[in-house]
């Protein structure tokens, strides 16, 4: 059998034969005929190099430009052995080029340079190169790179091997075929050859290439999108090989596929997230000491927690809103969330985010919140929490932001589409709404189970929030950018009763990268229908920054686009004082279903843009509404609680710059309203999440 | 001249090329490659070399003349001239770029453009060696002649 195919593994026929026979003998000819693809941009050495490899009986491919070699890889997978690259190329990191070989190809691939520092092989050897040569290279070390082919194939004919010998060569892979897909080497390594060579009858050349060289296989884009699809829905840290692999659905794709490639992956964002570090722009953002003037808000947390149940609602209100309870007293969930969602919006301009999504890979704030998910993930969704996520109510520091609605709403589904979803647990946000002092609000009592991770970073400028730019940043969502996300805040839903909001007191810290946060709101609610009939709490509709309703649909995050409401989050209403318009308008929801109006409009004003629900929150509504005095300082939590708790739950999401989601905030059928505004305004604002209108959301 | 002559010329001019610290092992490695498939190996190794490393003292020479240097495109560029010297076996230029990059990461102007002298004297030196080295191969094979091979005893 010899490379009747053009995919054999070894050009010579006769390398084949003792291939065949059974793996670890080697051919007479063999290591000859090694299929090397040489990349290094200086003339010179390539030269050099080629003649000593050619010298070695290697069939030696040169190019100088890592692009060049990529592309060769790609249009020939099975064209090659071995790869051998310079560190230092111009076009590209002789290393990123390794972790596309590896990725993408899984070739062994030799770093070489004239850089003998530690540092550089170590380099090297994370990321996963086979050796590391010192140039100038000798011929004696070319000999023997052989052995690192030999050495991955063997691995992976391990159980090839033991599964049947080798030598049945033609009836092996059909066998393998027939076994039991649950074997996972074989099976994968047959049915990834057997994927790429589409016809049975290659057996031959299966043959050959299995005994040569075991079936790779090849992670394309989408294959890929899928690892990383079903690894963010079960959250980076609880990714296995196994799950993934199960997510993935994906026959043929055997477990040790999967966990060799999940290995690169893990280093590969292990690389970028040491370097991509945000510097903290969430806490910047968070506090932004815009007007953001958040009261602090028990309920807002509630409000967050979207799940809220009714129990937790009780306890909400058992726990005084928190206010007393807060650590600062003044616990502004709400208008954290607020501003969290505010910034988001601006954050999330609909273009921009949508892009930032897309392009943005790292950090899956959310894993498993599905504020935007892509269906796949949503469908591993499971907490209602989640389906929370996806309302992207674009929560819209008023004023200024109409625009912003949309863009969060609709962002928000981007930003998911990146895969984060939050995590399951994440889901529901437990917004660690945090009051100014870093309290966090929902610990008051609120602690829904939404543990927002909320870097309200300067998205959140609005200036106009004024009142709900508290720094009390209701929500102190960890933003924590990186992957943690899902992690760490979020408390997610599951936290019946009002969990006390994530420890995260000041988010601000933990917000290193601007989220945006998206609210999304489950659609049914009518907050704003209760909240107008409260009259005497008028304050709720002002309160609310973000008034979220959210049903708890658990699922709802597929559709929820659809539903998702533009919240506005209405900033500065809660203070009794300003009761302004701005207050209210921020927040802007559409609550009910949303029949697929994402675009979360908001004009400043007017909540109405968003749905056709009869909740608008107007902020001249709301402050109409509102009598004279909204909240009075002691508003009664209570009252704003109950009004909350009326509500359905909705969320939002706070996505950064990139659109990844940083933080979903579930709340439960209550709008999140800045207590800070209900009751003194003036609080500024340990974070500054103010209201910020989208518009002025410096992006 | 007669052919041995010649020869023996070739072989004490090697050695002292390799005493005097212009070549290394690693042209021996260069010579070895050379066959009778590819008779001109060396030489066209040796000019390629020549040829990029003109390129890349213009590079140098550019660089260090911009009012902000940027010493992490001058420190790529020695990286790579360290490389292909190292790899011909020209030892002198090799060490000559390392005493640059010295200069480069602690962003010595001065030093640098010193250094960068010194490459470039390295480098003609040693070229014209190879030239020296190359005619001296050329009259043997003129003669018909072979070109003897260095045994080095170090």
């Amino acid at each position: 059998m010899n490379s009747s195919s053009g995919k054999s593994y070894m050009s010579t026929a006769s390398s084949s034969v003792l291939w065949k026979a059974g793996g670890d003998v080697v051919a007479d000819q063999f290591p000859a005929g090694l299929r090397v693809l040489l990349v290094d941009d200086d003339p010179t050495c390539l030269m050099i190099l080629e003649k000593m490899l050619k010298a070695c009986q290697y069939n030696v491919t040169k190019c100088n430009r890592a692009e060049t070699a990529l592309s060769m890889l790609r249009e020939n997978r099975n064209g090659f052995d071995i790869v051998i690259s310079d560190v230092h190329m111009p076009d590209m990191d002789g290393f990123k080029l390794l972790e596309h070989i590896g990725l993408e190809m899984d070739l062994p691939v030799i770093m070489m340079s004239a850089d003998d520092g530690k540092n550089v092989v170590m380099k090297g050897v994370t990321h996963g190169a086979c050796d590391y040569l010192i140039k100038p290279v000798r011929i004696e070390a070319l000999k023997n790179i052989w052995q690192h082919v030999v050495r991955k194939r063997k691995n992976e004919w391990k159980d090839f091997e033991q599964s049947g010998s080798v030598e049945e060569g033609d009836r092996q892979p059909k066998q393998s075929e027939d076994a039991d897909y649950s074997s996972s080497a074989n099976e994968g390594n047959w049915k990834s050859s057997k994927r790429r060579k589409d016809d049975e009858d290659e057996n031959d050349e299966r043959d050959d290439t299995s005994t040569l060289k075991k079936p790779r296989v090849v992670w394309s884009v989408e294959l890929h999108q899928q690892f990383v699809a079903a690894v963010n829905q079960l959250g980076i840290e609880k990714a296995v090989p196994k799950k993934i692999l199960e997510l993935m659905n994906v026959p043929g794709l055997t477990r040790e596929n999967v966990a060799s490639h999940l290995q690169k992956y893990r280093l590969y964002l292990r690389r970028l997230s040491g370097v991509s570090q945000h510097p903290s722009n969430l806490n910047n953002s968070f506090m932004n000491p815009q007007d953001a003037t958040f009261g602090p808000l028990d309920l807002q947390a509630l409000a967050a927690t979207g799940q809220l149940p009714a129990q937790s609602l009780a306890t909400l209100q058992a726990a005084g809103l928190g206010r007393s309870t807060a650590k600062s007293g003044i616990p502004m969930p709400l208008i954290d969330q607020r501003n969290i969602f505010s910034f988001e919006n601006p954050k999330l301009r609909f273009g921009e985010v949508q892009q930032h999504v897309n392009n943005n890979k790292q950090t899956n704030l959310l894993h498993g919140i599905p504020t935007t998910m892509e269906p796949k993930q949503l469908a591993g969704l499971h907490h209602t929490a989640q389906s929370v996520g996806n309302m992207n109510m674009p929560v819209l520091s008023h004023s200024s932001q109409s625009s912003q609605n949309n863009p969060l709403l609709m962002q928000m589904a981007q930003p998911q589409a990146r895969g984060q979803m939050l995590n399951d647990s994440t889901v529901g946000l437990a917004p660690r709404l945090l009051s100014p002092r870093g309290q966090s609000m929902l610990s008051n009592g609120m602690a829904t189970n939404v543990s927002t991770r909320i870097g309200v970073p300067e998205n959140i400028r609005a200036p106009s929030y004024n009142p709900v730019s508290q720094t009390s940043s209701m929500l102190n969502f960890p933003m924590n950018h990186t992957s943690e996300l899902p992690g760490n805040s979020f408390p997610l839903v599951s936290t019946p009763g009002i969990s006390s909001l994530a420890p995260k007191v000041a988010f601000q810290e933990d917000v290193n990268s601007e989220i945006k946060g998206s609210v999304g709101f489950m659609p049914s609610y009518d907050i704003f229908n209760d909240l107008n009939q409260h009259k005497p709490q008028n304050w709720e509709l002002q309160n609310v920054g973000m008034m979220f309703n959210s049903s708890q649909h658990s699922n709802s995050l597929q559709g929820n686009l659809d539903h998702t409401q533009s919240v506005l989050v209405q900033q500065g209403f809660l203070s009794g004082q300003n009761r302004n318009s701005t207050v209210i308008s921020k927040a802007m929801f559409s609550a009910g279903d949303c029949s697929g109006h994402v675009n979360a409009q908001n004009s400043n004003q007017h909540l109405n843009s968003l749905l056709d629900n009869t909740v608008r929150v107007k902020s001249e509504r709301v402050a109409d509404a509102a009598p004279a005095n909204l909240y009075p300082d002691h508003f009664g939590q209570e009252d704003l609680m109950s009004a909350l708790l009326k509500q359905v739950g909705s969320f939002f999401s706070l996505y950064d710059t990139d659109g990844d989601i940083i933080l979903l905030i579930l709340t439960s059928k209550f709008p999140i309203f800045l207590q800070q505004d209900i009751i003194a305004p003036a609080e500024n604002n340990d974070f500054d999440f103010d209201g910020y209108s989208i518009d002025n959301i410096p992006v | 001249m007669e052919l041995v002559q010649i020869q023996r010329r070739l072989v004490d001019y090697t050695k002292s090329l390799f005493m005097e610290g212009f070549l290394d092992a690693q042209f021996l490695q260069l010579q070895q490659l050379q066959d009778d498939s590819n008779p001109d190996f060396v030489f066209e190794v040796v000019s390629l070399f020549f040829e990029d490393s003109e390129k890349l003292l213009n590079e140098l020479t550019i660089a260090l003349d911009q009012p902000n240097v940027d010493f992490k495109k001058l420190d790529s560029h020695v990286h790579q001239l360290k490389g292909s010297s190292s790899s011909i076996g020209a030892q002198r230029v090799k060490n000559a770029c390392i005493a640059f990059r010295n200069y480069c990461d602690v962003q010595n102007i001065e030093g640098c453009l010193t250094c960068l002298q010194q490459v470039k004297q390295e480098c003609y030196l040693v070229k014209n060696k190879f030239e020296t080295l190359f005619r001296l191969e050329q009259q043997i094979m003129a003669s018909g002649g072979s070109v003897p091979t260095i045994e080095l005893g170090f």
